[in-house]
């Protein structure tokens, strides 16, 4: 714990203690743990000597961060007005039943966290599903059911 | 590399670059915005560099890996110059025959080509492409011809002459008039007179002199991506559209927020921020002029609310992204309590652009209240889905026609949203709407940031307003009371509707909320948050009818509202739906037509998904 406490001590001092520098410290102690652990919050705050309060409520306020630790692969399903219109929600509703969890949970095995997005951009490949950065496009149930098995 | 410290030092280089450059020299340029990143144009590049090397033509062909060309819908896309042969949906296996037939021996690969699905013609040339055909691509254009991370390549095209001519030509307040002159509104969605928020920013009094100008990148609708593209694309356009601002504003700082999903963005926008620094295009005494600026990039935090003026400054600052009122506004007293503008990333691309070719050509464009030309990206239930810069003033039925080639699968059209989550639902009565600000403003949508979402007969007017409304209820930032229970009521009912649960009054309940949250909230968000549902009910009230009367969803949408049906004609029995079922709920002897048991069905779609006969209806 000592140790962590020095690398998000490292991360902070990068930004010369200025308090406008919240979210991007924030942004990289995430890049680091992959979520934000309460013992870099308490750093955090502390090095700035903010209130622990208002480094929680910018790290609860932005989608970004999350408080929760998360799996070892992402699935993410965009739910973009394009995406949705060509029929995300029934690829959502079929992510959620082959991991067997909502959106924003982990498994408990730790292996997969499911997310959604509020659009990618590569509307033309819609609906789309990500896991680890590998974009999956034209998904219906039963294309999201084929790749999630595998 | 020396910083160049005169205008002539500018052209003396441009002079060298271009002098370098052979026009008639074979250029092979790769689209590679995120949307054919998606479909591996990697690998077509990469397979194209190795192809380059093993025939030895590293000498006679440039390969270059550009921005989005904005038609997404083929991608990938190459265009080999200077013919400008257009090929689509190349895949690395394509590469070698590109290179020996159509790059050594000049013959057209004809599969590679685009074909017209109306008349069946194909386009050899990138201008035929009836896509490219009918846009006006000012802005947008130079994405396909230079690399956004070699200065050189935006230095070819004439960049940064705009700002010399600015720097040693002009004054700050001849500027502004040139900007006032060419009726240049603001692209994020406002659509605010730019020379206008310039004017007082300029004029707004601060203390120790210090004035700060944005770059809004914070793109944060869903379904609109041109400003990531731009920024991918060509992102020293938009700097040089910034250090002008800052010089007719008099500021010495500016920030580009930029939305942390654009990771391209974030990494050509960095690569620029460089090289315009080392060049002198940014920084102390700017092309030795005495003027010095810069530029910090700042990654946002994933909340749509931060696109809003004072909650993006908030964010700037380190803080919770909160509006606040703006009966003080922020060109008066903005980031960090300084005069401060902010500009959308394809307003500050325009800039540059008036400043060279000159208001009175720039006024020529568009219509009497809304000049120039606008980037749409056109996606849902469109043939050609991609980025579309067209003049203000066309019609939606060209945009969705002639240009997004109409309606897949012969369906019919039913609607097209624009202006974002707070924008509106458009009828097919109003397809001959000619499409500026004012326009789509009178009609009760609005122009928006630029997306443009086409709904045909399978999608559900009820559902897609409780889409957005679940959308900017998880997005509202909870600051006020209107926007944050009344937007949580209208969920409340709407979901209620789509559940089979609505009752009578809750059409006019729907509308009397909506009119309060417009009136009564603190900033934009929930100032057009009831849009889609008040859009939707005016121009489909007999939609929300069917759902509340008759408990009936006449696209087919709502799940609770249809049944899945197997028809006994074209059923062949062959099992896979059965097998496909994750309920067990289907029956049936093979080569016998199945039943659906209703009692286990959850509706999941995987049936109708899955058969091949299209004997799976949805009732």
């Amino acid at each position: 714990m000592v140790n962590d406490d020095e690398k998000v001590k490292t991360i902070v001092d990068k930004y010369n203690g200025k308090h406008d520098s919240v979210i991007a410290i924030l942004q990289d102690v995430q890049s680091e743990y992959h979520y934000l652990p309460e013992h870099a919050l308490r750093v955090v705050a502390s090095q700035l000597g903010l209130p622990l309060i208002q480094i929680c409520g910018v790290a609860t306020f932005f989608k970004a961060f999350s408080l929760k630790p998360r799996g070892e692969h992402t699935v993410t399903v965009c739910l973009g007005t394009a995406c949705h219109v060509r029929g995300a929600p029934a690829v959502l509703d079929e992510a959620k039943r082959q991991l067997g969890i909502e959106p924003g949970n982990t498994t408990d095995d730790m292996r997969f966290t499911l997310e959604t997005v509020n659009c990618l951009g590569a509307c033309a490949l819609g609906p789309i599903m990500v896991i680890d950065g590998k974009y999956h496009g034209q998904m219906s149930p039963r294309k999201a059911k084929k790749v999630l098995k595998k | 590399m020396k910083k160049l410290s005169s205008a002539a030092d500018l052209e003396r280089l441009r002079k060298r670059i271009l002098s370098r450059r052979d026009p008639e020299k074979i250029c092979i340029s790769v689209c590679g915005g995120t949307g054919c990143h998606a479909y591996n144009c990697e690998e077509v590049v990469k397979a194209l560099r190795k192809e380059i090397r093993i025939q030895g033509l590293n000498k006679t062909i440039e390969l270059k890996q550009t921005g989005c060309h904005g038609f997404c819908e083929r991608g990938p896309l190459i265009v080999l110059h200077p013919k400008k042969i257009f090929y689509q949906r190349v895949s690395p296996d394509d590469v070698s025959e590109i290179i020996a037939e159509t790059v050594v021996k000049g013959n057209i690969i004809d599969r590679l080509l685009y074909v017209d699905p109306v008349s069946g013609e194909k386009a050899q040339i990138e201008k035929d492409v009836p896509f490219y055909q009918r846009q006006q691509r000012l802005v947008f254009g130079n994405n396909g011809l230079v690399d956004p991370t070699n200065i050189k390549d935006y230095l070819a095209i004439d960049g940064y002459s705009a700002l010399a001519k600015v720097l040693f030509t002009m004054q700050p307040e001849e500027v502004i008039e040139e900007i006032k002159k060419s009726g240049l509104r603001g692209r994020g969605g406002g659509g605010f007179p730019t020379a206008r928020k310039w004017e007082s920013c300029r004029s707004a009094p601060s203390s120790d002199g210090i004035r700060y100008i944005i770059c809004n990148a914070d793109e944060g609708d869903p379904g609109a991506y041109m400003d990531r593209s731009l920024l991918e694309g060509n992102p020293h356009s938009v700097l040089e559209g910034m250090v002008i601002g800052a010089y007719a504003m008099g500021a010495d700082d500016g920030y580009v927020y930029v939305r942390l999903e654009y990771p391209l963005a974030l990494k050509n926008l960095g690569i620029a921020l460089n090289q315009a620094r080392e060049y002198g295009f940014l920084g102390q005494n700017i092309l030795g002029s005495g003027f010095d600026f810069d530029v910090k990039i700042s990654r946002g935090g994933g909340a749509f609310i931060c696109g809003e003026s004072t909650a993006l400054m908030a964010s700037l600052e380190g803080k919770v992204g909160e509006p606040r009122p703006k009966h003080i506004h922020t060109a008066l007293q903005g980031l960090y309590g300084k005069p401060t503008n902010l500009n959308n990333v394809e307003t500050w691309a325009n800039v540059p652009l008036i400043i060279n070719r000159g208001a009175d050509w720039y006024r020529q464009i568009g219509t009497e209240g809304s000049k120039g030309t606008k980037i749409f990206s056109l996606v849902g239930k469109i043939n050609n889905t991609g980025l579309v810069e067209v003049p203000m003033g066309i019609t939606l039925r060209e945009i969705i026609y002639n240009i997004g080639g109409g309606i897949p699968h012969g369906r019919k059209f039913k609607a097209i949203q624009t202006g974002g989550p707070s924008g509106g639902c458009l009828p097919e009565s109003l397809i001959d709407l000619p499409v500026d600000f004012d326009r789509l403003t009178g009609v009760g949508a609005m122009m928006g940031s630029g997306g443009m979402i086409v709904m045909d007969e399978g999608t559900c007017m009820v559902d897609i307003a409780r889409y957005f409304i679940k959308f900017l209820t998880e997005e509202s930032c909870g600051k006020c009371v209107p926007c944050r229970e009344g937007l949580d009521r209208m969920l409340d009912i709407l979901t209620d509707i789509t559940e089979g649960k609505g009752k009578e009054g809750d059409i006019e309940l729907l509308e009397e909320l909506g009119g309060v949250i417009k009136e009564a909230s603190l900033c934009a968000l929930g100032g057009t948050a009831p849009n889609p549902v008040l859009s939707t009910i005016r121009y489909f009230r007999d939609e929300y009818e069917a759902h509340v009367r008759e408990r009936r969803c006449p696209a087919g949408v709502c799940k609770a509202l249809i049944t899945f049906k197997i028809d006994a004609e074209k059923c062949t029995g062959c099992q896979v739906c059965a097998r496909e079922c994750p309920q067990g709920a289907i029956s049936g002897e093979k080569k016998e037509p199945h039943i659906i048991d209703q009692e286990k069905c959850i509706k999941c779609g995987l049936c109708h998904d899955s058969c091949k006969f299209d004997a799976v209806m949805i009732l």
